[in-house]
């Protein structure tokens, strides 16, 4: 039956059926027909791609949830501020023992942490207190002292800076403020 | 429903799908890289709202896709 919605086979050469070879009068293959179904199935495998998308989303979501307890500040000391020598530098462990952290003393009464880990590829930087900077090795990353925020070099976000606390003489870490932009 | 609808008029209606679908997953893949770049510097405010906007996505694939299997050609 041949009507509007249904015209019959149409060959690759879109000539008429009775001037095609004869291997292909015998198997004939409908050319509109093959480029339907063929976009089809292209676009069913793509609604398929959405779903993972969407579950890595949620999933992404629940681990956040999941880890939200490990964020929990702890206290923790670091050294004692005498022993803390003024325009000078010192490393310490924080929250975990994996997490390096430098603890700045650019004057008598400033301190300031970071965690040490570039937010490029995670290199460990390296303190220049008298240009007030933080140094990355790897790929010639800058940061500022006084605030982490990457100056130059290919790190876009700032170090993670490390909340301090001066109790008694002892410096204190308490928590950690990531700064995103 | 579609015995009105001739082979082109099917196949206009495939093509428009398959953009409309492909213009989808790709905001999907920026979604999810967007928010990857956010989690990873510490944002993590943007995940559930990405989350809910890329299950929308997906949701409106499945209904492009439920409409496309109702096109018989
Ligand atoms: S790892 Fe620090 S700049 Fe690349």
């Amino acid at each position: 039956m041949n009507d509007a919605a249904n015209p019959g086979t149409v060959a690759p050469n879109g000539l008429p059926m009775n001037e095609q070879p004869a291997w292909r009068r015998d198997f004939p293959i409908d050319w509109p027909q093959d480029h339907f179904v063929a976009r089809r199935d292209f676009t069913r495998f793509l609604v398929l791609t959405s779903l993972p998308f969407a579950l890595v989303q949620v999933a992404v979501g629940v681990l956040n949830w999941m880890r939200r307890d490990r964020r929990k500040p702890t206290s923790k000391p670091i050294a004692a501020l005498a022993d803390i020598p003024i325009g000078g530098a010192t490393t310490f462990c924080y929250p975990e023992k994996h997490d390096p952290c430098l603890l700045l003393r650019p004057d008598e009464n400033t301190l300031m942490a970071y965690s040490q880990k570039c937010t490029h590829l995670g290199c460990a930087v390296t303190p220049n207190v008298d240009k007030n900077c933080l140094y990355c090795p790897c790929h010639k990353g800058f940061f500022a002292a006084d605030t982490g925020r990457p100056v130059s070099g290919p790190a876009r976000r700032p170090l993670p800076r490390i909340l301090l606390e001066n109790r008694d003489g002892v410096v204190h870490a308490v928590g950690v403020e990531v700064n995103a932009t | 429903m579609n015995r009105s609808l001739t082979r082109e008029q099917t196949t206009t209606i495939l093509q428009g799908i398959l953009c409309l679908v492909l213009f989808v997953v790709l905001l999907q893949v920026w979604l999810l890289t967007a928010t990857m770049n956010a989690w990873m510097g510490g944002d993590d405010s943007v995940l559930w709202p990405a989350a809910a906007a890329s299950a929308v996505c997906a949701f409106l694939n499945f209904g492009l896709l439920r409409y496309l299997n109702r096109l018989a050609v």
